[in-house]
């Protein structure tokens, strides 16, 4: 056995700078609105992801309602259902689960649980912000431009995205989209630059990187893919909009569309696939490993277990960030690319799968003579477990390229990116709201209504994907407005289908409920305390609760010994913060 | 306690829903019952891993839930369980992608007595196009694209003249004979989808894409577009008939070939 903790008698280094000066505010505006200090800024992320996250929710039940019970709310015709599953899935991904686990948890956690006083380059980060919010706008304004959003599903895939047969193909819908994605990118690089310099240098004195908590280790590395990923998500929109505004043929070929022929030649619909997907891949990474760096922090603090294999963990983190680069044509088997291409990108996805099943096998590890604490964030670290296995597991069918065959196109691709990377991310940014919480407010959120949210979100959204990966596994296909009469799909789907529909209402409501706890324990919560979990973790070691501008009063603080010592023998408690020093090493560094 | 409970049922629920579930793949009706198999040994590499995870996670519950005066095993890591762990798992990962690589090569490699059929898409209908008597198909262009052309034959390529096109209608396969799908579209994206065929792919314009098959029953099989191809996507059906070989001749001679459309369309223009 490698004892990790022996690096504890590393020597502190010098500090290498003078602890710098910060921007302080002088009046309501700066502090509040254009705010300079990170823990700012991650809140104004996560409440705007959030209330967008609300309209994507409206949106699904919306989409749910139309096809478990086609024409019962008559205003959803084809088009408004297209645009309603093109703007959810786009805001779930980038501008909910993105902007919140980078933009929301980065900012609020790396300065704390590094110890720094704030991101290294304040002024950029509330650039950052704001551009977000302005992206955020220009998205909600398309649905109030002529035509309304676009409707081309959220892979924008041309050239249907830019013609006519698609709602906002030649209206607003898909220019508006297309600059909101272009704003939103410009904004996060300003933000994620932030995050990676401020990880790189802006450590507390004694924060090696294999000291640091595997939270940061998640959103680092998340953060370094969004930036080499982000980029062809960027020419690939300014592409497409070059090729609806200026007639440029990047991608369009010759069509004929309607009975007439367009002025477009030469250009390839494939190549925008392979631009997305290059993006596309690496960003279900980007959603995925800050949630498993944070639920990785989860269980080891409500397990009072160290994370079993550590360094094992942080090499699996970024051994998948960099293999998720070599996996994106998996999402094009049946694209019509060159299908050779199978071998290749079959193999490297399915061999992604071993350092995916290594942490999964090291977090339940952690639960093995742990001491759980059944409390809301370890009943997520759980359901996360759960949902994040079945949908890991379904997606060896869909990398698997021949089995892709059937499955591709089909309802199982919904089920499974749903369960993997909806379901299980948003499993893991429940458990750490209620665990992180207590820190931003100094209230612990009510506990009833808690689990209440806990057991219909985790029962309900298994109820909703579990079965929806039958109905594709049948050939039901996704995209479709109504099935209509079709002769293989049995009157029992139908009966499944409104049963989803169902559950989703009902799981919807039950999130009502979580942003109600928000507001009500935020005056009514009981009070936390400075560090109501017992964690070993920087964040927890402020000096006040809620922490001030600048974190930590007048020193910094210095780091003795990795995020993990939890039930260490010997030990008076069962956790030993960061910060503590060893006490035989105080005894001797005092003779020597 | 509740919470070992419901993680068992989770486990033990979702098997027998597996096991019951009435919603299965169709029956197939065509040479690629190795996809079908390939994923059953998914199933069962994959549903046994869900079980034992979920059963362990629950039993770990069960037995190391907090009570006063527990304290946790302090065990950094161990080298040796992880490199079994990793091992297994890259066992049972090789079990299951063997098999596909081995399929998909024969998914990929078209055998050369296939009868080449087009079928070409546009918003929302499905065309096909058939060789004549020379057992070639003509060239084809999206330019020439005109109204009396719907597919943008090349009028000047002898091959295309008696090629059988088949427009909006029913497309005819004759049973137990390898067809290479040669697939087009002359707009946006489409994918040619017959579950029961289990093969599909995409549908690009600006280029020919493809897969083969052999349909090995006879039958009526619904078409499906899966590639969302605007507001008429769900509408954008047709009918594919797999025949005995007489039945298919039969249908064959019925059909009219690119020479003959053209002149009915000049009757009609002259009408």
């Amino acid at each position: 056995m490698v004892n990790i903790p022996s690096s504890i008698d590393d020597p502190i280094p010098p500090a290498e700078v003078e602890d710098v000066e910060l921007y302080h505010s002088h009046s309501w505006w700066t502090t509040y609105v254009f705010s300079q200090d990170a823990k700012v800024i991650a809140i104004q992320y996560s409440m705007t992801a959030m209330s967008i996250g609300v309209v994507a929710l409206v949106l699904s039940w919306l989409m749910r309602i139309q096809l478990g019970f086609p024409g019962a709310l008559p205003f959803i015709d084809a088009e408004r259902y297209y645009q309603f599953i093109t703007m959810h899935g786009m805001i779930m991904v980038i501008y909910l689960l993105t902007a919140l686990f980078l933009g929301g948890f980065g900012n609020y956690l790396i300065p704390l649980m590094l110890g720094a006083r704030d991101m290294v380059f304040p002024y950029a980060n509330m650039l950052s912000y704001w551009l977000y919010l302005l992206a955020v706008l220009v998205l909600v304004a398309s649905f109030f431009a002529p035509g309304g959003p676009t409707g081309a599903g959220w892979t924008l895939y041309p050239p249907q995205a830019v013609l006519s047969g698609t709602p906002g193909g030649q209206d607003w819908g898909i220019i508006l989209m297309l600059v909101s994605l272009i704003l939103f990118i410009i904004g996060f690089t300003m933000g994620g630059l932030n995050y990676v310099v401020t990880v790189l240098q802006g450590r507390a004195r004694g924060m090696t990187l294999m000291r640091m908590p595997l939270t940061i280790w998640g959103i680092f590395t998340a953060t370094v893919m969004a930036l080499l990923a982000f980029p062809a998500l960027f020419v690939a929109s300014v592409m497409m909009l070059f090729d609806r505004l200026l007639g440029t043929s990047f991608f369009m070929p010759a069509i004929v569309e309607m009975g007439e022929q367009l002025k477009h030649n030469g250009g390839s619909p494939i190549l925008f696939q392979h631009l997305f997907w290059f993006f596309g891949h690496p960003e279900v990474y980007i959603v995925a490993l800050p949630a498993f760096g944070i639920v990785s922090d989860l269980i080891s603090t409500h397990a009072r277990k160290n994370i079993f294999g550590y360094r094992m963990m942080v090499w699996a983190i970024v051994i998948i960030g960099a293999l998720s680069f070599v996996v994106w044509a998996h999402h094009m088997y049946v694209s019509g690319m060159n299908p050779k291409f199978g071998f290749f990108f079959a193999t490297t996805t399915l061999i992604i799968a071993v350092p995916t099943a290594l942490k999964v096998y090291n977090w339940i590890l952690t639960l093995w003579r742990g001491d759980i604490h059944l409390t809301l964030p370890m009943l997520f670290a759980l359901a996360f477990i759960v949902t994040f296995l079945n949908g890991g597991l379904t997606g060896l069918f869909l990398g698997n390229v021949v089995v892709d065959v059937p499955l591709s196109d089909t309802l199982f691709v919904v089920a499974h990116f749903h369960m993997v990377m909806g379901v299980a991310p948003i499993m893991v940014v429940f458990g750490a709201i209620y665990h992180w919480y207590p820190k931003i407010t100094g209230r612990m959120l009510d506990e009833t209504m808690g689990r209440i949210h806990f057991w219909v979100t985790f029962l309900g959204a298994y109820l909703i994907f579990f079965p929806m990966h039958y109905l594709g596994l049948l050939g039901m296909p996704r995209r479709y407005y109504e099935m209509g009469e079709t002769a293989f799909v049995p009157p029992s789907a139908h009966t499944l289908n409104e049963f989803i529909t169902i559950m989703a209402l009902i799981v919807g409501a039950a999130q009502m409920l979580f942003l109600f706890n928000l507001f009500w324990s935020y005056r009514r919560g009981k009070d936390a305390g400075g560090n109501p979990w017992r964690a070993t973790t920087l964040e927890w070691q402020t000096p006040t609760t809620p922490p001030p501008h600048g974190n930590w009063g007048k020193d910094l603080p210095i780091v003795y010994r990795w995020a993990y010592d939890y039930s260490v023998p010997g030990a008076a408690e069962d956790f030993i913060p960061q910060n503590q020093p060893n006490p035989d090493r105080i005894s001797r560094e005092h003779m020597s | 306690m509740a919470v070992v409970l419901i993680l068992v049922l989770v486990a033990v629920a979702s098997v027998v829903f597996h096991l019951l579930s009435p919603w299965w793949w169709t029956p197939i009706a065509s040479n690629w019952h190795y996809i079908d198999n390939t994923i059953i040994i998914t199933f069962w590499i994959t549903g046994f891993v869900f079980v034992a995870v979920v059963l362990f996670v629950a039993y770990c519950v069960f037995r190391f839930r907090h009570k006063p005066g527990n304290r946790a095993h302090y065990e950094p890591e161990s080298r040796k369980l992880e490199f079994w762990l990793a091992t297994l798992t890259a066992i049972g990962v090789a079990a299951m992608l063997a098999p596909g690589l081995f399929v998909w090569n024969q998914f990929v490699t078209v055998p050369s007595d296939a009868t080449e059929v087009e079928v070409v898409g546009q918003q929302w209908l499905w065309s096909y196009r058939l060789p004549g008597a020379d057992g070639r198909l003509g060239t084809s262009e999206t330019r020439d694209v005109t109204s009396d052309n719907p597919l943008g034959l090349n009028k000047n390529d002898p091959a295309g003249l008696d090629d059988v096109i088949i427009q909006g209608g029913e497309l005819h396969l004759p049973v137990n004979k390898s067809v290479k799908m040669l697939l087009r579209s002359i707009d946006v994206l489409h994918d040619f989808y017959v579950p029961e065929f289990r093969a599909k792919m995409d549908m690009v314009p600006g280029m020919v894409t493809y897969f083969w098959f052999t349909p090995t029953r006879t039958g009526t099989f619904e078409v499906l577009c899966a590639e969302l191809c605007g507001v008429g996507h769900p509408q954008m059906r047709g009918t594919v008939i797999v025949d005995t070989e007489e039945d298919y001749q039969t249908w064959l001679q019925q059909q009219q070939t690119f020479t003959q459309m053209m002149a009915s369309g000049e009757t009609k223009t002259v009408n």
